[in-house]
């Protein structure tokens, strides 16, 4: 089994509000001091290939589009034992147009040779669209599964068994491959961390790159599927009551009753 | 065409999201002049038909023995099909995992541009332009989307409902289809979560609960705590991570939204994310020791204490108002 991981490179989501800058006129968040990271649901995915593979073999491979930086990404994936790591470049910065990420991702895939599943993040922190993998589906010409936790074999060979989230619990769905699988967070795949030795040799071992030129993709039919017209900060004004009383209980009293006159005016 | 074509499950039945995704899409097609067409997939009945058709101008419902359960590639190529006959400006559908899964490959089938999560959509000129959260609730982003139809996931339930108008009804048809077994995907089962009570998106009162609880036991106490207030149960993303509940409590960016009249979150810190989930209740309260915590910024009243030394006593004094 032949397992594509995608890993997209983001802003730290971690940061905290009060530290979080939009550069309004670029359309763009401002970098400040804030790090940049490997997608946490690209991570979930990379937790669940590297669970199936320990189960039952295979190949990973690791695959990021993003400016020379995104190598970042694709040494942890390596130091955690992805088999290869591949990044195409794309240094036109800024602005996300999925389909034109989608697009280039397929390229690239294909052009690794025969694969049996890919994998995707359910969607990014920084912009949260959740697009690529069902466009990276479309563009592959195969199924899609969204909101994985989990993959086995299937009963049948050139199968497997993918279990998905739903809104009241969880489905098994059985696909043929190869297939684009979406992945989100569970407790069972959260993401492992590598070892320093791991980290250090990740760094002699090879990774390759390409160009959208070598894949054929025209960096100017970027931004053809959207564009951000408008970025800001919305401006929030709620004023939080601090319940204050002498003892603790006259406390709980207070919020007691304020969560009470809620109740009664349903 | 301006038409806005809404795509409903029957089996949701005619519930707020529904009610929200057709008030939205009647808005939006009374702002261009646009007709507004609900295609119902599934076994519908004749309530869920009128409730639909009271609102929308034509209902199509695609009823076949294939469509009576939710099937990825089945479902995805009866919308590309029924979304082709009217050409419309606009797709837009509710905010379930199915509709969320389907958006951006109904999009691609219909040579249109997808963007989800939206909480506003207008029309400017023959393209959509669709408001939402991004970077974690951090900033908004109003997404001009380049190709038509716009498919849209909307937050339904955050949508109001359409004004009842002196419109006559629309005309209710059965659509003619041709549809094949899928071979490539099987649904082997469906599990469905012992929750009791309503959804978490239509419950009116919501206690949850955070990583400061520390472990699975804590989460009895709040039980305990929601059962005396007749209030649902939630979590953050850090608590189910951890395996304490199930995923299926959790509430944020990528967890449910909700909209209760009241949220109590207890040891939630309140990262942008999970604020991006509650941001539509009414009242947020909060009991946490650290008061910085990022969660007091969005709350009417707040308890700067341990939930430890509150949830019993707190409990006991809802149990027996005064």
């Amino acid at each position: 089994m032949h397992i594509v991981v995608c890993i997209k490179q983001i802003l730290d989501p971690e940061i905290p509000a009060r530290d979080f800058r939009v550069d309004s006129a670029r359309r763009e968040a401002e970098r400040g001091s804030a790090n940049l990271v490997a997608n946490i649901f690209c991570e979930n995915a990379l937790e669940t290939a590297l669970q199936f593979r320990e189960a039952h073999g295979g190949k990973i491979t690791a695959v990021s589009c993003g400016p020379e930086g995104a190598e970042d990404v694709l040494r942890k994936a390596l130091a955690l034992k992805a088999d290869d790591a591949v990044l195409i470049v794309n240094d036109a910065a800024g602005n996300p147009d999925p389909l034109f990420v989608a697009r280039t991702l397929a390229a690239g895939i294909r052009k690794l040779g025969p694969f049996d599943v890919v994998m995707v993040g359910r969607e990014a922190g920084d912009w949260g669209a959740g697009q690529t993998g069902g466009l990276l589906a479309e563009e592959l010409g195969l199924p899609c599964v969204s909101f994985a936790d989990s993959l086995e074999p299937g009963a049948a060979a050139g199968t497997v068994q993918v279990k998905r989230q739903t809104d009241s619990g969880w489905e098994l769905l059985e696909s043929t491959t190869p297939l684009v699988v979406t992945i989100t967070n569970h407790e069972k795949n959260v993401p492992r961390i590598p070892k320093t030795r791991d980290v250090m040799q990740s760094y002699r071992k090879p990774l390759t790159r390409w160009s959208l030129a070598e894949l054929d993709i025209d960096p100017a039919t970027a931004n053809a599927y959207y564009e951000v017209a408008e970025l800001f900060i919305p401006r929030k004004e709620t004023q939080c009551e601090f319940i204050s009383g002498d003892t603790l209980e006259a406390k709980i009293d207070a919020f007691a009753s304020r969560v009470t006159e809620v109740m009664r005016s349903l | 065409m301006q038409d806005v074509v809404c795509c409903l499950w029957s089996r949701a039945g005619f519930d707020r999201a529904a009610q929200g995704l057709l008030g939205a899409g009647r808005r939006l097609a009374d702002s261009t002049g646009g007709k507004l067409r609900a295609v119902v997939l599934g076994p519908a009945d004749d309530a869920l038909a009128r409730s639909a058709a009271a609102v929308a101008d034509l209902v199509v419902i695609a009823d076949h023995p294939l469509l009576d359960q939710y099937h990825p590639e089945t479902y995805l190529t009866t919308l590309t099909a029924l979304a082709k006959q009217s050409q419309p400006q606009a797709v837009l559908l509710g905010n379930d995992t199915y509709s969320q899964e389907l958006a951006p490959r109904l999009a691609h089938r219909l040579g249109g541009s997808s963007a989800g999560d939206a909480v506003g959509i207008a029309a400017a000129g023959d393209r959509l332009r669709v408001t939402r959260g991004v970077y974690g609730g951090k900033a908004t982003a109003v997404i001009a989307l380049a190709r038509s139809p716009g498919v849209v996931w909307v937050r339904a339930r955050a949508m109001a409902p359409a004004e009842p108008g002196a419109r006559a009804p629309g005309e209710v048809q059965k659509a003619q289809l041709d549809l094949q077994a899928d071979q490539r995907v099987k649904v082997v089962s469906r599990h469905v979560e012992a929750k009791e009570g309503v959804r978490l998106e239509e419950a009116r009162l919501i206690v949850a609960g955070g990583r400061g609880l520390g472990g699975p036991e804590p989460f009895q106490q709040l039980q305990a705590l929601a059962q005396v207030m007749g209030a649902q149960m939630a979590a953050s993303r850090a608590a189910c991570d951890a395996g304490w509940v199930p995923p299926s409590w959790q509430v944020g960016q990528t967890g449910k939204k909700v909209s209760p009249e009241l949220y109590l979150a207890i040891a939630i810190s309140g990262a942008s994310q999970h604020i991006m989930g509650i941001a539509d209740s009414k009242v947020i309260c909060a009991i946490n020791r650290d008061p910085d915590a990022p969660i007091f910024k969005h709350c009417r009243f707040g308890l700067v204490e341990d939930y430890q030394k509150v949830v019993g006593p707190l409990r006991d004094k809802l149990s027996h108002p005064t």
